[in-house]
């Protein structure tokens, strides 16, 4: 439980971390919050020879409101999100998301970046990227370019993320006013890694749903935006049944690999139940 | 005014809570660090061994064979039995590894990660060989011995068979057939296994300081393997962050580190990591019990017949050994029932996983799901409720003898079931319920009755044939000139609370306050030799021993007031710091009469100086009781299970300090509760640990484990010398049986059978989707 030897480095700036992964290369790896990183180290199931911390960086530090998007820097602590961070629905989602997110003090660790570039399956905030259309930007030897959360997440703890790049922000597009929104993720001990998890957002207007996000965490390598029952729930009342058939429609949709903590059968129907569940919560909000 | 029955803050709480404990690792400053190499096979032939090149080695290696040359010897438990296989447990692997986990190399660095880079830089070989791994692989037909002692791979077995038993059977209006299984889980103490071993170079000797419960019997273990004299060693625990039972054992690295320690005459520390202790501390609760149960039309229990199967792992472990599962299973089974025909055989199967060794309630909480279930599922087939499926068969007339011969003291186990069925009220519960399920969501009502057996005496342990057999307790008391009293106990308390306990029991005998009463214990240099704290023993058989020793000071502190005084002793009472002459007025403090008998004992020429004394207990062994009733929901979609009320009416006798009981008791209900929903360790079908982190291995928290409702009886029983019960081991055993058959009264609906724990959403998913009720 004590890492391997690693040598350290603090960079001030983006550039100079951008720098430092161009001189280490293969050897350097950037942490962040290092909640999943330092345990991984200690096991020696990681051996980075190189560590470049990138906590403090000022420049990817904290959320700002830009009219139609939040942008995020990477190193924002999840704590940040414990109160609404916005006034608007996304900034409400948001806090309602962050209290699902591991235990009290590694919220105080954790950062937005380090989550999604960690893109585990059961990360909430990766669930959010993907089905709020986030936007990532990316820092390289070549400058800054931007990637949609769509073709960010490539399979279980794997990104769009070059070995020698960055991710220094994302950007969050705002949900307009009158949208409710609704999460429900099911784990076996509060704090745990979620066996699945569903985020809602529906426009409701007299019981009719006009349009809605959905997506689908922990079930499968990476979360996963599923436009295709958008486009079914867009139209339908807003009831119990409607929700409960969109679910019964997503298990048929997704195919879990089971684990210790459940099997692909098991998995499969609370995918169906964790939908079911954020839709519901997305309509009473929304109401 | 007595000090008895008072909730008195703990006199151990005011160093722990402000982090003024000492630990083992606290007192590790200035030594070498030792880690293990470890086996990542579950089962072969070690055909060799690559180390480093010598100039390469950073610190030391040590092989089974450096260990061999030295002399040292395989820790050997033993029982007296003809079914019992006896295995030599060596300290480093040799020639075989029998489990994923086992020690085959020891490394001494400088630092702990310069320790686990050394340790990276050996190579085991191994030529492996089948593994054996579940009850199911050891009792195949064409099983691999796991050792060549066991053929059939059974290492013990206890059985019986009462003449009644089939025509019982024959007779009975119900028969109920049960298939229980609980997988494994270890004790999970917060503070791992592990030593500092320090050489003193002016005596020679070693002192191990180690997080262990039985400091004094690990010193004859470590004597005895390592040929030395026992006096060369001196083991102290000091503040030990949990035990549970699992830290009772001698395990094998502390045979290597106490010799490695002799050897290399350093101060060396060995600190186990939590992966260490998932992969080869020990283990417990893999057992499965396939149990028929033959019943009257009216209910009545006639008959058990029972196969017990206990995974007992690759060792038997020192000093119980792994007769400590499957023996008390097939002792205790019959719990507080009273039937006569009794037909059970109860194995304990080696295997290719870890040890197992005590965890609390051992058998007991398996057991107990047992009967509870027999009574559960009998009424449902009969048509008559629980709670009187129970009145009609627990015993209500004390002694009662089990039909495994064990004599049952008296207590209270249906008093306690009504008691706590009256607070529960079923009635308003049942009414909830039924508007519940009407709304589609499943409410559930458990109850489990138990029989704790505490304080087991040497009688108790000789029953099992151990080889070493513990159970009395000794304790020295000293008053010192200041009227002070020192209490040396073999007892090692390790978190219990017991130095205060013992200080409120032995206040009232002497008439001081508990703060003027210091508790010694956890070190062989100064403390009697005793057995340490486990099985639910301390307070009945150390507060037992503590009574005679304090009654035999109150005793010499009669006889010096009595002739400074001039009355007779006996008209002497104690009490305040004042020793009182009946009928007069006069008294004199406790503190003159213990100066006086150190600083002027000329004046007693008929005493001998000072004030000490011994007191000696080995009791018989006594039964606590406890009904324990859960109200559970069921998340019938996700399987998901929330623990709504958890109510225990115990009965522990005589309440010593009652704020101690209760966090017994709610800890046990939280280990409990553990085991009913929570806790697994899983082997693959190669023996590989899949579940070596607290990520994988699910301990409840706070969040999980709600508010436990506990109220009191207190029946006094002649088998007890304080009139105290023990009480250490009753939340684990019976939470489980409360919980599944809350969870099955929830399911009612669906005809749902829960066989296994812990009942994990997953299982309760699948049980829902085979249940014959109505679909969801």
């Amino acid at each position: 439980m004590k890492p391997a030897s690693f040598s350290y480095h603090k960079p001030g700036s983006v550039s100079a971390a951008l720098a430092l992964l161009a001189q280490f290369g293969e050897e350097g790896k950037i942490i962040a919050g290092g909640q999943s990183l330092v345990p991984s180290m200690n096991f020696r199931l990681a051996r980075p020879e190189t560590l470049i911390d990138i906590n403090h960086i000022a420049e990817i530090q904290g959320v700002s409101d830009q009219g139609d998007h939040l942008e995020i820097g990477a190193v924002t602590r999840h704590a940040t999100f414990h109160h609404p961070v916005s006034p608007c629905p996304l900034g409400r989602m948001l806090t309602k998301v962050v209290a699902n997110i591991a235990h009290y003090p590694i919220r105080q660790r954790g950062t937005f970046g380090g989550s999604l570039s960690h893109a585990d399956p059961a990360s909430e905030w990766c669930l959010v990227a993907v089905t709020m259309g986030a936007e990532m930007e990316i820092h390289g030897p070549a400058g800054a370019r931007r990637v949609p959360a769509a073709q960010f997440f490539r399979g279980t703890f794997t990104t769009a993320v070059g070995r020698d790049e960055l991710l220094a922000r994302i950007r969050l597009p705002k949900l307009p006013e009158g949208w409710g929104t609704g999460f429900y993720e099911f784990s076996r001990r509060k704090g745990d890694f979620a066996l699945a998890m569903a985020l809602a957002a529906l426009k409701v207007e007299g019981g009719t749903i006009r349009a809605a996000r959905l997506g689908l965490g922990a079930v499968g390598a990476h979360p996963q935006r599923l436009e295709a029952l958008e486009a079914e729930l867009t139209g339908q009342p807003a009831t119990p049944q409607t929700f409960a058939a969109i679910g019964a429609r997503a298990q048929t949709m997704v195919t879990p690999s089971g684990d210790i903590h459940g099997s692909a059968e098991y998995r499969r129907e609370l995918a169906a139940t964790v939908i079911a569940r954020a839709l519901t919560r997305a309509a009473e909000d929304a109401a | 005014m007595s000090w008895i029955g008072r909730t008195l803050p703990r006199l151990e709480d005011p160093a722990l809570l402000r982090g003024l404990g000492r630990y083992f690792a606290d007192l590790a400053r200035g030594a070498q660090a030792v880690k293990f190499v470890r086996s990542p096979m579950a089962a072969g032939v070690i055909t060799g061994i690559d180390l480093p090149d010598p100039e390469d080695i950073r610190g030391h290696i040590f092989l089974a064979r450096d260990l061999e040359a030295g002399g040292v010897r395989p820790v050997q438990a033993v029982l007296d039995r003809p079914d019992y296989r006896r295995v030599p447990h060596p300290a480093l692997a040799g020639a075989r590894v029998v489990f994923t986990g086992q020690a085959v190399a020891m490394v001494v660095a400088e630092t702990e990660a310069l320790a686990e880079d050394l340790a990276e830089q050996v190579f085991v070989d191994i030529e492996p060989e089948d593994p054996v791994i579940s009850i199911g692989d050891a009792l195949a037909e064409d099983a691999r011995p796991v050792h060549p002692e066991t053929p059939g791979n059974v290492m013990v077995e206890g059985a019986m068979r009462t003449p009644g038993v089939d025509q019982a059977f024959t007779d009975a209006a119900c028969v109920v057939e049960l298939n229980l299984r609980s997988q494994r889980q270890t004790a999970m103490p917060m503070e791992g296994r592990g030593g500092v071993a320090d050489y003193d170079a002016a005596s020679g000797r070693v002192t191990l300081y180690a997080s262990v419960q039985m400091p004094h019997m690990l010193r004859t273990g470590l004597a005895d393997a390592l040929a030395i004299d026992e006096g060369l060693l001196r083991v102290v625990a000091p503040d030990v962050g949990g035990g549970f039972g699992s830290k009772m054992a001698l395990f094998p690295e502390y045979v290597a580190l106490v010799w490695a320690c002799f050897r290399l005459k350093r101060k060396l520390a060995w600190i186990e990591d939590r992966r260490e202790n998932f992969l080869a501390g020990s283990h417990s609760r893999d057992q499965i019990f396939s149990v028929k149960g033959a019943f009257s039309a009216e209910g009545r229990l006639l008959a058990i017949d029972g196969d017990l199967r206990s995974n007992v792992g690759a060792y038997s472990c020192y000093p119980v050994t792994c007769g400590v599962e499957p023996l008390m299973a097939f002792a205790e089974l019959p719990g507080p029932y009273d039937f006569a025909h009794y037909g059970v055989r109860s194995r304990g199967i080696t295997s290719n996983t870890a040890m197992m060794a005590p965890y609390r309630g051992v058998a007991r909480p398996m057991l107990t799901l047992t009967m509870e279930q027999l009574m559960d599922r009998a009424g449902a087939k009969l048509g008559i409720d629980p709670v009187e499926m129970r009145r009609r068969n627990l015993v209500t007339k004390f002694p009662h003898t089990s039909p495994t011969g064990l004599v049952f003291d008296e207590a209270s186990y249906l008093e306690a079931m009504e008691a706590a069925v009256k607070i529960a009220d079923y009635p308003a519960f049942r009414a909830r319920q039924a508007e519940a399920r009407a709304g589609g969501r499943y409410l559930g009502i458990g109850l489990a009755v138990f029989s704790e057996r505490t304080g087991y005496g040497t009688p108790a342990f000789a029953a099992r044939k151990m080889a070493i057999v513990p159970g009395y307790e000794s304790v020295d008391c000293e008053m010192g000139p200041s009227g002070q009293v020192t209490l040396r106990i073999g007892a090692s308390p390790h978190g219990q609370g017991l130095k205060t306990a013992l200080a409120q029991l032995v206040a009232d005998r002497i008439g001081i306050a508990p703060d003027q009463i210091r508790v010694i214990a956890g070190d062989t240099d100064a403390t009697p030799y005793g057995w340490g704290s486990f099985a639910s023993r301390s307070m009945v058989i150390a507060g037992g021993a503590s009574q005679f020793a304090a009654d035999k000071v109150a005793d010499k502190l009669r006889r010096i007031a009595g002739q400074l005084m001039e009355v007779p002793p006996e008209t002497i009472t104690l009490g305040d710091g004042l020793a009182m002459a009946a009928g007069t007025n006069r008294s004199l403090p406790i503190g003159d009469l213990a100066r006086a008998i150190h600083s002027q004992s000329h004046r007693f020429p008929e005493m001998e100086p000072g004030i000490r004394t011994q007191g000696f207990y080995d009791p018989p062994g006594t039964f606590s009781n406890a009904a324990h009733i859960c109200e559970v929901e069921v998340d019938t979609q996700t399987g998901g299970v929330r623990i709504d009320r958890f109510l225990v009416v115990e009965d522990a006798g005589l309440l010593i300090n009652p704020m101690i009981v209760d966090g017994q008791i709610a800890g046990g209900v939280a280990q409990g509760i553990a085991n009913a929903l929570y806790e697994e360790l899983i082997y693959d079908e190669y023996g590989t640990l899949l579940t070596s982190s607290l990520a994988d291995y699910l301990p409840p928290t706070c969040a999980e484990i709600p508010p436990i409702e506990i109220h009191h009886m207190e029946t006094l029983s002649p088998e007890t010398v304080t009139g105290a019960k023990g009480v250490g081991e009753g939340g684990t055993i019976g939470a489980p049986a409360a919980v599944v058959s809350a969870i099955m009264d929830a399911l009612a609906p669906f005809g749902v059978e829960i066989n296994t724990i812990p009942a994990t959403p997953d299982r309760i998913r699948a049980a829902l989707r085979e249940a014959k009720g109505p679909a969801r």
